[in-house]
């Protein structure tokens, strides 16, 4: 995975509270086994103003003016503000890999759903949670254009003023977006670790270790 | 040691290395489907990687299978799509040697009902599937997480998870849920109080004298939709219950093992000094039977009430919420629920597809007919043994007979990923757990209620309170 470092962009509000990963990759997309090339089709149902499937081409399709990512102002958007609760519902990581092919690389919001988050690092997106009244202030901002710096080393995210936000990330998480770490390879890193409290876990509880058949 | 919670002791048992902040977990199993680990496979063989522990693993496909036609294979797939992916899960399944109830074994169907049903999920293990319906298994005294592709990837090559310990929740319940209030309604009544994002960071243990009173199947229900109030994990303590429900199921230990198993299963509920971050008591008497009114599973209130009042939102992002929520549901504050006119009707799912569900419609429906209104009402089992078990007591010809489908196991409607699926517009009382925009099929809206309510609507085509409603006498529970 790519290091992440510090990331300059542009704004996109989506001033709405509770977006389930549903309304972000609706389940059609989710027949494909490909790990890329979800972006045409993140948040579909709002986004297009005709219904889309795998097998259309999503040139073809005729876009919803009223949806806030389609307004020419957030067009190469790369910083995505958001409310509360982002990313609820199913644990689909295809909802990431459209948010990200969408070109985006930081979620800003007020709180994130446990999965989500968790899925947004494993795929390069750093996810911050700023408090209700900064998340509003961005909100009035990004109306007019915003352009943010964030910087993940200082942990602060600087507005066009100079002015600062700090926001907090577990530590592991930030040193891992860093230096772009593969968690599966980090883990294997500990692979006689693993393999002596497996060890000790079988003799202790050999029940679970029963074969499936 | 004491004062901890179920949640703790299963964690520390579990631990591999790490603290509280970043710990590296230990999983014990490790349940696949078609739609989620297609990618973590291929991540595998890019990197060249082995599955660490395949005897861990337990596969079938249930999101996108067909309910009819199954007697034709894979013939009855009509998505090309869907049938390559499930080719997919075939064909990992056979190279890492994982067992995998097919398509057209007797024992497919919903990940979150086999488990359980097979005796794969048993308590004091740690549990992930990359489905976050996962939480159901903590019915069993578990530690159940869903979980996405990265993490199935990372599982299934080093059998550890990476995580941050969660805080401790206890939802306690107490007394005696009313005539025709079922686990269903009582998740759904919890899920109101807390918010869908009230449990963000904890682990849930639902506890009290009516949880020990629900059977395993209705604490599967309440544990299966703790995700929707934000919580990864549900549990509830081991108890008679638990014991008597996984005695002889097929993946249960036996013999000696069983007792040595049962010796330490009992000492799976918290400590009676454990301490919870938070607590929450409920009274089961002040429980209605429940219907979801908007678009997330909070927006919920009981049958016998009406749409809210925008100016009962507590706050203006609610209020937008709420407004969006009513113009996708064609609906207008104030309205009541059972002046609602159906089109749809949907049984089955992980929340509510086990036997009981299915003997609570066959009662609520025996000798009566789905009205003319309703273009569709459908009982999906939600497992090939459930449908077999359902139609060994005759409920398949007491549903059939009333109008009802009877089809074969899979999450069907509730994701709408095969071809069952709501059109534009139409109105569907769904057993399922999600009543999101778009859930059940584009423009779709969903209300989320119980079987026995579910059943009642079909027969009505519009809502009723289950409590005025005959019931036909087949035994057991509602």
């Amino acid at each position: 995975m790519a290091a992440f470092i510090s990331h300059q962009g542009l704004v996109a509000p989506m001033d709405r509270a509770n977006v389930d990963t549903d309304a972000i990759m609706p389940k059609q997309y989710l027949k494909c086994i490909f790990k890329t090339g979800y972006g045409g089709w993140a948040f579909d149902d709002w986004r297009y103003l005709d219904s889309g499937d795998v097998e259309i081409d999503v040139n073809s399709r005729r876009p919803n003016p009223d949806f806030e990512l389609n307004q020419p102002a957030y067009q190469g958007a790369s910083i995505l503000l958001a409310r509360e609760n982002f990313g609820c519902g199913s644990s689909r990581e295809h909802a990431v890999w459209g948010i990200r092919d969408m070109g985006f690389r930081v979620i800003i919001a007020t709180s994130f759903a446990d999965i989500f988050y968790n899925n947004c690092f494993n795929n390069g997106i750093l996810a911050i949670s700023l408090t209700a009244e900064q998340i509003e202030r961005l909100f009035g901002l990004a109306e007019l254009g915003l352009r943010l710096t964030v910087d993940l080393d200082q942990t602060v995210i600087v507005l066009p003023d100079g002015e600062y936000m700090r926001f907090n990330i577990e530590p592991k998480r930030r040193e891992k977006m860093l230096q772009g770490l593969d968690n599966v390879a980090t883990t294997l890193l500990q692979r006689e670790v693993i393999r002596i409290f497996e060890g000790q876990h079988k003799a202790t509880h050999p029940y679970y270790f029963l074969t499936l058949r | 040691m004491s004062g901890q919670t179920l949640y703790d002791k299963i964690w520390q048992t579990h631990l591999v290395s790490g603290d509280d902040e970043s710990a590296l977990i230990y999983i014990d199993r490790h349940i696949i489907h078609e739609v989620t680990s297609a990618q973590a496979f291929e991540g595998l063989k890019l990197a060249g990687r082995p599955v660490w522990r395949s005897d861990s693993v337990l596969a079938t496909p249930d999101h996108q299978v067909p309910t009819t036609d199954r007697e034709k294979g894979k013939a009855g797939f009509v998505d090309k799509l869907a049938l390559l992916q499930v080719s997919t899960l075939d064909d990992n399944c056979d190279e890492h040697q994982i067992a995998y109830f097919k398509l057209q074994d007797h024992r497919q169907g919903i990940v979150h009902v086999v488990g359980p049903e097979q005796g794969a999920s048993l308590p004091g293990m740690t549990i992930v599937c990359g489905d976050s319906h996962t939480s159901t298994h903590g019915a069993f005294a578990t530690l159940a997480q869903g979980i996405g592709t990265s993490e199935v990837e990372h599982v299934l090559a080093t059998q550890c998870l990476q995580q941050k310990k969660c805080k401790n929740m206890r939802i306690r319940v107490e007394g005696q849920l009313q005539f025709g209030v079922t686990a269903k309604d009582l998740i759904l009544h919890i899920i109101a109080l807390l918010g869908t994002a009230g449990g963000t960071g904890y682990a849930i243990e639902y506890a009290g004298s009516t949880i020990q009173s629900l059977s395993m199947e209705g604490r599967l229900t309440v544990c299966n939709m703790t995700i929707e109030a934000g919580a990864r994990s549900g549990l509830i303590a081991y108890d008679q219950v638990t014991e008597d429900y996984l005695r002889g199921c097929p993946y249960a230990p036996k013999g000696e093992l069983w007792q040595q198993a049962v010796k330490y299963w009992r000492s799976l509920v918290s400590d009676s000094d454990a301490k919870f971050d938070k607590e929450l008591v409920i009274r089961a008497e002040d429980i209605q039977p429940q219907v979801s009114w908007g678009t997330k599973p909070d927006q919920v209130v009981p049958v016998t009430s009406t749409v809210p009042p925008l100016t009962a939102a507590k706050d203006a992002v609610q209020r937008s919420d709420w407004q969006r929520a009513m113009q996708y549901m064609a609906l207008s504050e104030g309205e009541a629920m059972t002046a609602l006119k159906l089109d749809q009707v949907f049984i089955g799912s992980c929340t509510n597809g086990r036997i009981e569900d299915i003997r609570a419609v066959a009662k609520v429906v025996k000798g009566k007919q789905v009205a003319p209104s309703i273009k569709r009402a459908m009982v999906v089992p939600g497992s090939g043994l459930v449908k077999q078990q359902a139609e060994a007591e005759g409920l398949d010809k007491i549903i059939t007979a009333a109008g009802l489908e009877w089809r074969y196991a899979g999450c069907s409607m509730c994701n709408a990923m095969n071809p069952d699926s709501l059109a534009s517009g139409e109105r569907c009382a769904s057993t399922s757990n999600r009543n999101f925009e778009g859930r059940q099929g584009q423009g779709g809206r969903t209300h989320l209620v119980s079987p026995a309510m579910a059943a009642a609507a079909a027969i009505a085509g519009h809502f009723v309170d289950i409590r005025q409603v005959e019931l036909a006498s087949l035994g057991g529970e509602l």
